[in-house]
This record gives C-alpha cells, structure tokens and sequence, in this order.
C-alpha cells in the first residue's frame, strides 16, 4: 500500500544500519526499518541490489545533478533538464528527487497535491507529460507542513524504495535531484545504482567562493566513488538589470568561478546561466521556464548545457544488457 | 543519554543559545549567523558561533580564519578567536580537515558523534551568545544538535527563507520540526527580499518578495525583516570583512542591524 504520510519522528540513537546491533538496539523499537536493520546480517548482501539491477535494465542513461552547496539550483536545472529532454517525445524521461528532508521537485514541475499509486508492477511516477514521470517524497506527504524529520537509515531505506518498486519503465533518461552534500544520499544512491552504469554528475554552482569550496569537496567525493563529472554549470552568474540593462555581479567570482575551479581541477565546463526573476517565478508555478520565456538569455544557456550533457551521454552508451 | 546541564559543563558560561536553521539551502543561514555574530559583537557582547554544518562548513572563510588550527585545553577543544579581543569565538570542522577541499562523506551515526562533541567538548568560556549555525534540511544534525542542547534550554531558533514559494515549502517543514522538538521560533528572516541595482536604483525582485512575512504571518511567528540582496555583503562575506563595521551605508546594514536589534531587546533583563 503506497503509504499516505511518512513524517514520524525516527528512534532516537539510531546504532547505524551497519552497525552489529542494526535492529537490536533498544532505539530499533518502533522503526519501520526494524525488520530489514536485524536480518540484514544474517542474510548476507542486499537483495534490494539485485533487484534494483533488474529495474534499471531499462535505463539506458543515468545522471546525477548535485552540488556540496545548497541554493546553487540543483532542482531548478534538474527540472530544466526533464523538460529540455522531454522535448523530444520520443524520449522517456525520469526524474527521481532524492531531497528527502526539503522535496523542490513536486512544486517545481507543477504536481504539488499529486499522490503516488500502486499496481501489481510497483510504484507509479506521477506523470507530467506522457513522457516525463517524476518521483519524490513530496507526494507521500499529507500537508505541506508534513517535515520529514528522519536520520540517515530510514532516508536510505526510502531511496532504496524509490529505486526498487517504482515502475519507471523503460526510460531514456533517469534524472536524480540529490539534497546538497556529501553524506547519506549521496552514499546510499552510489551503492544501490553502483552496480548499474551511471553517464555521470551535473555539478551545479554559483559563481563565488563559499560556494566553489563546497563544489570542490563535491568533486573530490565524485572521485572517491569513481562517478564522472559530465561538468559543472556555474548559476546565477550576473544580473543584468531590465531597466539599464547594466550588468551586477550579486554573486561575485572573486576567486575566477567555476571556469577557473574547472580548468583546476580538470573537469569540463558546460556554461554559465544568468539570474532572470523569471526562472523563479516559473517554478514557483510549476512551470517550465524554457517554455514560458523561450526568449530568455537563461533559456539559450539552459538549452545549450542540456545538449551538451545529451552528447556527453551520447558518446558514452550505456553497456547494459 | 542526555547531559546533565551542570555547573563543570561547556556550555555552562553561555547566557543565550540560538539556532539559525531553514528547511532550505542557499538561503543564507551562515551569512545571517556570521552578520548576527558581528551586529551582537559591535553591540559589546561576546558570541560564539558553533557551525555544524559538517558537510558544507561556510563560517571560517566568512571570518577569515579557514587557516587557523583547532588547540586543545584541559577542559577540552579551544575555539577559534576571530579578533584581537577575543569577542568573537569559532568552531567548525572546517578546522579540523587536512585539506580544504577534503570531502566529509559521513554516514548519519558519524555525523551525530562530531556533534556530541562539539557541543560537550569545546571551552567556550563566557559568552553572552552562542549562535549555531546549521545545515538545511530536518535530519541527522539537527536532531542531533537540539538533542544535545535540550538541557541548556536554548533561547530558540531563527528561520532564514528567501521569498519564494519553493523556499517557503522547505521553511513550513523547519517550522513543524521546530514544533515537533519543543524549539521556540524566535521569528523569520526573508533574505534576498529585492535587489536594487546600482546603476539605476531600480528594484528588481529576482527571487520574488514576501514569502516569508506571509509564512511569519500564517504560522503565527515574528516577522524579524526582509534583508535585500547586496553585492556589497556578498564580496564581504567571500573577503572575511566585518560588514557591520566597514559598510554601514550599504543596503543589507539597515535590515541586519534590526535584527541583532530585536535578538537584544528579546533577550534584555526586563523580557528574560
């Protein structure tokens, strides 16, 4: 049964799910993931994987947008990107929002309100065209004041879920919007899709350095877990004022933004997308900027990073069976 | 287990605790924690500020100190001093990477165990204000942090949202954790609430205006301020300057000055 509202307030002292008293602990008593937590050692490696293997067959590309900043716009580009892909119907699009805690993606394409159904296949994607499904916590809770006040195993356990019994399909492109970070996320979608071929990470930043020091702590985690870097995309960088036309630097580039950060660290830049209100305004209401203001600066800029990625993922075909 | 608050405790010289949390990223809880940090300072007090944001560190650089180490003392881990006078103290696991662009990739239980500590285990001293400064989200830290705090009865939490519905989503979630762990909201900060252009004064509002005094008003919690976005406090903020101090014509002072403003008046001796 897809469940109504999963907001409960987690066991405090939660031992970890690796931990030899996953389960066992006093603290276990009560948490949905209880059952899962004290099997785990005795039955060896997660099922879960294999059949996350199974489902993801019918992927043929994967991409992660993440970024180490949060604000940056992971779930704006993520939602840009859907609907830049989803252009072409004969693509199928997904997109898997894995912001547990502070779920954008439900308003951003329009589906605030929407619930998940269930069939004998699994778990259905909301869909926003006929092509592009969307998936998140969003539609498991019941108001829009429901917090998800989880630690990181049960956040884990809901990903898996994601990832295991929602009926995707086949798909074309899978788009996964992650919460900003390096932790338990970023960790559980690198296991459970590890066996899987992933194209490879959008990294999103703003121009300045308080975010560019979070975005190379990012990158470094790409490297740990061995996930390419497609490239960066440098956000909000310049206004340019729609009475003088005068161009501001809100978020300035005092250390050469994230051209300079790329060219150091080696990795591949794939545009720059100027602050317009605009951009804001649309997923507020849930639409899709490129198609609101086609004649956007941003538009143009969106659109030429989104073919970018689509040629990166063009020359690197997944090897799945 | 629950620390008892007593008298040998760390935390047992801090007058006033205060959160800065949103459900939301990028909306500027370490800028308002570093801006409140400086406004309390100018204003004579001594504030420390504990960052736990263990993944994405921002306040060393804002203070600059991202260079300095972290000593111990027999009562435990000394804090970094920001300035000469030692009125503004710091601590941050940005201090304790080898490498700035080390990546912190904790599992939740890690996280929770640097917490503990950094709430138990750093001598702060005296300090009229403690500020913690958080990362977005309801998880792991702040469960975590408002835990470990419990006993030394924080005075509350100050939320930052910026304007737009999207953000406002996340921020009604923090205010339900608040609800939910017994914090009391000490008000709402629209941040980026307008953005005036220097060349021709025109003000655009580029990520919308008055989510959060709507979200304030709706939710039944003070309304601290709308802060507009300033090029000015963003350089500052990248440089490690005292914006307080150096830009007090620029156009965040107004609006920041207010709100250390009203964070005094609520915690002066006749409304304790």
């Amino acid at each position: 049964m897809a469940e109504e509202s999963v907001a409960v307030l987690p066991p405090h002292d939660c031992p970890g799910t690796s931990s030899a008293q996953a389960g066992k602990a006093a603290a276990c008593q009560g948490c949905p993931n209880q059952r899962l937590c004290a099997s785990a050692g005795a039955a060896g490696p997660d099922p879960a994987l294999e059949e996350i293997q199974a489902k993801m067959k019918g992927v043929k590309h994967k991409i992660l947008v993440l970024s180490g900043k949060g604000g940056v716009g992971k779930s704006t580009f993520s939602a840009q990107l859907a609907h830049g892909l989803a252009a072409d119907d004969t693509k199928q699009v997904a997109l898997l929002d894995i912001d547990i805690c502070g779920p954008s993606i439900p308003k951003m394409m329009g589906l605030e309100g929407e619930q998940v159904h269930q069939s004998g296949s699994g778990w259905s994607p909301v869909y926003v065209e006929e092509n592009l499904g969307v998936m998140s916590v969003g539609f498991l809770l019941s108001s829009p004041d429901d917090a998800v006040i989880w630690r990181g195993p049960k956040k884990n356990g809901l990903i898996k879920q994601f990832l295991r019994d929602v009926d995707w399909g086949e798909v074309d492109y899978l788009i996964v919007d992650t919460p900003p970070g390096t932790s338990d996320e970023h960790l559980s979608i690198m296991q459970y899709l590890g066996a899987t071929h992933i194209d490879g990470a959008v990294i999103i930043t703003t121009p300045q350095e308080v975010a560019l020091q979070d975005v190379r702590k990012e990158i470094n985690f790409c490297h740990k877990v061995k996930l390419p870097v497609i490239g960066v995309v440098e956000n909000m960088s310049g206004f340019i004022c729609p009475k003088c036309k005068n161009e501001s630097e809100i978020f300035p580039p005092t250390t050469g933004g994230a051209e300079m950060m790329c060219k150091n660290l080696n990795v591949s830049f794939l545009g720059k997308v100027p602050l317009d209100p605009q951009i804001g305004k649309s997923c507020d209401n849930g639409q899709s900027f490129l198609s609101e203001v086609p004649e956007s600066p941003a538009t143009s800029s969106y659109k030429n990073i989104i073919q970018r990625i689509q040629d990166y993922c063009g020359l690197h075909q997944s090897q799945e069976k | 287990m629950e620390e008892t608050a007593g008298e040998k405790s760390n935390l047992a010289g801090v007058r006033h605790i205060l959160l800065v949390l949103s459900g939301k990223g990028g909306v500027g809880k370490s800028t308002i924690s570093t801006e409140l940090a400086l406004a309390l300072r100018h204003a004579g007090k001594k504030v420390g500020i504990l960052d736990v944001d263990l993944c994405g560190p921002s306040i060393p650089r804002m203070l600059k100190v991202q260079d300095k180490d972290v000593h111990q003392c027999d009562s435990g881990w000394v804090p970094v001093f920001v300035d000469q006078d030692k009125s503004i103290s710091l601590m941050s696991i940005g201090f304790l990477l080898e490498k700035p662009d080390d990546a912190v990739v904790w599992r939740g239980p890690k996280k929770n165990a640097l917490i503990k500590q950094f709430i138990s285990d750093v001598a702060w001293g005296g300090l009229d204000f403690l500020i913690v400064d958080t990362p977005p989200g309801t998880s792991d830290e702040h469960i975590s942090t408002v835990e470990s705090l419990r006993p030394y009865q924080p005075l509350g939490a100050v939320l930052v949202t910026t304007p737009q519905a999207v953000s406002v989503g996340d921020v009604r979630r923090e205010l339900t954790f608040c609800k939910k762990t017994g914090l009391r909201v000490i008000g709402i900060i629209e941040n980026m609430s307008g953005f005036v252009c220097p060349h021709c004064s025109e003000c655009t509002n580029i990520f919308s205006k008055g989510g959060g005094e709507e979200l304030a008003k709706h939710a039944g919690v003070p309304f601290l301020g709308c802060v507009p976005l300033d090029p000015q406090l963003t350089q500052s903020l990248e440089e490690g300057r005292d914006f307080i101090q150096e830009f007090p014509k620029s156009s965040a002072f107004p609006a920041l000055a207010n709100i250390a403003q009203q964070i005094l008046d609520g915690t002066s001796p006749q409304s304790s």
